[in-house]
């Protein structure tokens, strides 16, 4: 029960009024950042990062992990109202919240994304609290030929999510992986794909940039097409009744829930996986477990809690290898593990014992940040509804704007700007002509893991391509996500046979 | 809809051509001992990404897909009016971002849209032009210390950063 | 929004005092001040070591209100620095931007001459340290010494013995040529993404040694997972813990087995000189400053406090060492 004693510690020290104060305070702020599209947690962090030094170490990670969690709670809210996701672990997250606010019922899904990502987040506390240093061991054991494995198994859940144009699924992956290997080849150290010299290119393509516009720009576009330019994107109201109505829905799906939380949080912890691939996996899973699969895709609040939990989830998991390892498991915990430095701790695996306070503080942290970034979410709900009651004419225009200058923020370059206009007039057009997208952003943020890592395994196998299955942990994954892979071809095929030319529809 | 499916898929395969040329600028091959070279990766994704549009040309040529049975227009005469016009200002919006700044920019864009797309009153466009950038301001400029541009302009934010930094 | 307001509100006051105190302890001659917010340029990605050590300057700046207006990190780290080097080219003469650099500001432009980029045209402001390397084992392997190791990596032969590092042609890959020259030894060289990697994939029995930097280990060997063997640097430079890993040289295997990794600070070509000066003085508070000092110590960076005309002759020097290096890699003709 030594532990149960450290976390009530942990918690004595977060429930300091100074430390009370950061955590509601970092939420809201969090929160904010989180629903502009284009800056995410990372951005929160690496931002607020300074303002930290006037306190202490503790207090300074409280406030940090509270923006984390804002923020993650707030990437959900821009990719339900706007479809814009704000981050890279909120795009399936569009794929159900947008359709629901479409129809109707985006108080409905800003419920569900909070109360899901609220499981998420205890369901991982608890497990991070149990196993944090077991599962640091597993950690290290994931080699290039692991992680290679773990993002096939990625690819394939999310394979299922194009239309049945199969060239045309096929082609939006395939463009997304080669737009992710624009920029460094980090194997030769070489610049690859600087498409007419620009140096903007080097810094190869951002997926905010490809996200904004085809997310942003091309989707304000179709919703201006498709409405003539003046109607209302959302006829939600927030009374008490709809919103028990929506609790009482949401509390049937508990067990995607449960699925999401203990799927992300393995993922997360994974090094340099991170919370993208766990919310994808967890809505590729939801989908095809489904009674109704097919209603995914069209506003099904299971493919909201789906990858909202395992987010959340994952963004406690991969504190776990930042703090155990000194290895970030995504980018924001990069930032905070810079700030670690700065306030004089060392991450590793002598943290546990040396700054036990620290450490069991962070952990109670997360919990408290969790539970107040629900209650300051849902109390800003009807907010955030107001604003989607404003006319299309308005919203759109403002919209554009945040676009522009959202695109501009993460690396402060123009090119980036000129890049996100053509990314959301070409992805208009191609949408219009039924090319599934989603695919292609979300290839985007796997590609620069999935390729180094392939090459590095193949480098120390000289070229043997069995070492991705001789190794044993690796070997179990790629079995798994050939089978994933597999699947969905082995239905389409099928549906293709059933109702051969009809309808095709796309998400 | 036929016609634009068609020029669509040849302008992918186009842009899929080029990816590989532009990948053939490092090895593309298997690098013996090491696995594929640096252009590999991109190189093979271009030519998928070419086989899916000869693959989309042949369903467009056999009618099989659904764009390619449309008799529908790609785009009706409102909507190409709407796609020139809000695409147009974007455009121009983006490019006056590089001359008179994001704050010049902004409110100028936001007054063509609000007023002239959207036919509000010129009280709620003032409103709104005005809002945009001073909040972009405060937000971005003074809570998160991210500079935006502002082209010639920028002298004229000097005493607003001695106020407020 | 109140509470943002509130931020805003601290934020000014905090800057408010900063400007105060910047008034009063500046020199009575009119030195130039910024008149906006100043672009800290990194020439590498987010989490690296460069990355981490620029934000920790950084930090020093905002903690101890060493300027009127605030540093802003800003990365450009594409391209192995060509990025923020063009960038650099393209800002001569603007006052408010100023980079942070490592080795890659000599290897880059001889590696990719279509940049056009000449190091000894921008304005040197100082150099803050200089970091060093070492050879690291896993701790659980049985090899001690470098002999212990010349003869593990012979008995492995070049395909099982993996070396880890950073890209080819980055600074890990020119060490680990060094190695393989001195001692006629191959290894299979695999490229990470950034030496934290590296560090975890050496703990993990990924690979099989590494050429890390302090900072980059210092977490595992303290727990006991890791294990120096010998230090690239002269004799005695470095102090603390570090100290106590002998160098090539003690060890007997001469004096040229060194190398270096700068961490300088310059600013683009054809600034005024008191806008230099500015810079210089608000690196020197940053470099007197108690907590650089004993970041340097336990980090096990040496101390290399240089400005002016000597730093631009020492980029000159260094950039032709890593020419020969670079083509005796082959990685340039």
């Amino acid at each position: 029960m030594d532990i149960l004693n450290l976390l009530m510690g942990g918690f004595a020290i977060t429930f300091e009024p100074l430390n009370l104060g950061l955590v509601i305070f970092g939420c809201t702020v969090g929160l904010f950042i989180g629903a502009m599209p284009g800056l995410g947690s990372v951005n929160g962090v690496a931002i607020l990062l300074p303002m930290t030094f006037l306190v202490p170490p503790t207090s300074a990670v409280i406030f940090l992990a509270a923006i984390y969690y804002g923020a993650m709670y707030g990437g959900a809210i821009s990719s339900i109202m706007l479809g814009i996701p704000g981050a890279s672990t909120a795009v399936a997250t569009t794929f159900d919240g947008r359709p629901m606010a479409l129809k109707g019922q985006a108080d409905k899904a800003l419920i569900a994304a909070a109360v899901a990502s609220f499981v998420g987040g205890s369901i991982s506390v608890v497990l991070f609290t149990g196993f944090a240093p077991l599962l640091a061991e597993v950690a290290l054991k994931f080699g290039p030929p692991e992680q290679f494995a773990l993002m096939l198994m990625a690819f394939a859940t999310f394979i299922g999510l194009g239309g049945d144009d199969i060239p045309k699924t096929f082609f939006s992956i395939m463009i997304g992986l080669a737009l992710s290997a624009v920029g460094l080849d980090i194997i030769s150290g070489e610049p690859r794909l600087i498409f007419f010299d620009l140096p903007g290119f080097f810094h190869g393509i951002n997926f905010l940039v490809l996200a904004i516009g085809i997310y942003g720009i091309g989707e304000m576009l179709w919703t201006v097409e498709v409405s003539k330019g003046n109607v209302e994107m959302s006829k939600a109201t927030v009374t008490i009744a709809r919103t028990l109505a929506a609790l009482k829905d949401i509390a049937k799906t508990w067990k995607t829930m449960l699925m999401g939380s203990v799927l992300g949080y393995f993922v997360g912890i994974l090094p340099a996986a991170g919370a993208t691939p766990g919310a994808l996996m967890a809505y590729g899973i939801a989908k095809s477990t489904a009674k109704d699969p097919d209603s995914f895709g069209k506003g099904n609040v299971a493919g909201v809690v789906a990858p909202e939990s395992a987010n959340n989830a994952a963004s406690t998991g991969s504190m776990l290898p930042m703090l155990t390892l000194g290895i970030p498991g995504s980018p924001t915990t990069a930032i905070l593990l810079g700030g670690m430095v700065i306030w004089g701790l060392e991450p590793g695996p002598l943290l546990f014992v040396q700054h036990e306070e620290f450490v069991w503080g962070l952990i109670a942290s997360l919990y408290a940040a969790n539970f107040f970034a629900l209650i300051i979410n849902i109390a800003f709900i009807p907010a955030f509804i107001m604003v989607l009651k404003m006319p299309f004419t308005i919203l759109a225009p403002i919209i554009f704007c945040l676009c522009v200058v959202g695109g501009y923020v993460p690396t402060q370059d123009m090119h980036d700007v000129w890049l996100m206009l053509i990314f959301g007039i070409v992805g208009y057009l191609m949408r219009k002509l039924d090319y599934p997208l989603a695919p292609a952003v979300l290839a985007i943020v796997l590609g620069p893991i999935a390729e180094p890592t392939m090459r590095q395994s193949l480098i120390g196998s000289h070229g043997d391509i069995t070492i991705f299955f001789t190794r044993p942990i690796s070997g179990a994954i790629m079995v798994v996500a050939i089978l994933l892979l597999l699947m969905p071809l082995i239905k389409i095929y099928k549906n293709r046979n059933k109702a051969n030319g009809g309808p095709e529809k796309t998400v | 809809m036929r016609r634009a499916e068609l020029v669509m898929a040849l302008c992918l395969a186009a842009f899929s051509v080029y990816l590989m040329i532009k990948s053939m600028e490092l090895p593309v091959g298997w690098v013996r001992g090491e696995g594929p070279g640096g252009g590999a990766f991109p190189f093979w994704l271009g030519a998928g990404m070419l086989i899916c549009c000869i693959a989309i040309i042949v369903r467009w040529a056999k009618r099989t897909s659904v764009q390619s049975q449309s008799t529908e227009p790609f785009m009706d005469k409102d909507t190409l009016r709407m796609f020139i016009t809000i695409g147009g200002s974007l455009t121009v919006m983006i490019g006056a971002i590089h001359v008179i700044g994001v704050y010049f920019a902004l409110p100028l864009f936001l007054m063509f849209y609000l007023r002239f797309l959207g036919r509000h009153t010129w009280r709620l466009t003032a409103a709104v032009a005005v809002a945009v950038p001073v909040f972009t301001f405060f937000f971005f400029e003074i809570a998160l210390l991210k500079t935006l541009p502002k082209g010639f302009t920028e002298p004229l934010f000097y005493p607003l950063y001695d106020m407020f930094l | 929004m109140k509470k943002l307001g509130v931020s805003l509100l601290s934020l000014g006051v905090a800057a408010g005092v900063g400007l105060g105190s910047f008034v009063t302890t500046g020199s009575a001659q009119a030195a130039w001040e910024p008149k906006k917010p100043i672009e800290f340029v990194i020439m590498a990605g987010k989490g690296g070591g460069a990355d981490k050590l620029a934000r920790f300057i950084q930090s020093l700046i905002e903690k101890n209100k060493l300027s009127p207006k605030p540093f802003i990190p800003v990365n450009k780290g594409g391209g192995s620095g060509a990025e923020a080097l063009t960038y650099l080219k393209s800002k001569s003469g603007d006052p408010h931007v100023v980079m942070a650099t490592l080795n890659s500001l000599y290897t880059t432009p001889l590696r990719q001459p279509g940049l056009g980029v000449d190091i000894a045209t921008f304005t040197p402001i100082t150099r803050m340290a200089e970091d060093t390397f070492q050879l690291w084992v896993n701790s659980e392997t049985s090899i001690k010494t470098v002999d212990d190791y010349v003869a593990a990596v012979k008995k492995a032969g070049p395909a099982a013995w993996k070396m880890g590092g950073t890209g080819k042609g980055a600074e890990d890959s020119l060490v680990t040529a060094m190695l393989e020259k001195k001692f006629g030894i191959k290894m299979t060289y695999i490229p990470y993404k950034g030496g934290g990697t590296v560090a975890k994939e050496l703990v993990g029995n990924q690979i099989n040694s590494t050429v890390n930097n302090p900072s980059e280990q210092v977490g595992f060997w303290d727990a006991g997972r890791s294990r120096p063997l010998a230090s690239f640097t002269p004799k005695g430079k470095i102090t603390g813990k570090f100290g106590a890993i002998p160098t090539f040289a003690e060890l007997g295997y001469g004096d040229d087995m060194v190398y270096y990794m700068q961490r300088s600070v310059i600013a683009p070509s054809d600034i005024d000189d008191e806008v230099r000066d500015f810079y210089v003085g608000v690196f020197e508070k940053v470099y007197k400053s108690d907590e650089w000092q004993n970041y340097m110590k336990s980090k096990g960076l040496i101390p290399g406090w240089l400005t002016g005309k000597a730093l631009t002759d020492y980029f000159v020097e260094e950039q032709a060492k890593h020419k020969e290096l670079l083509m005796a890699t082959g990685d340039i003709k």
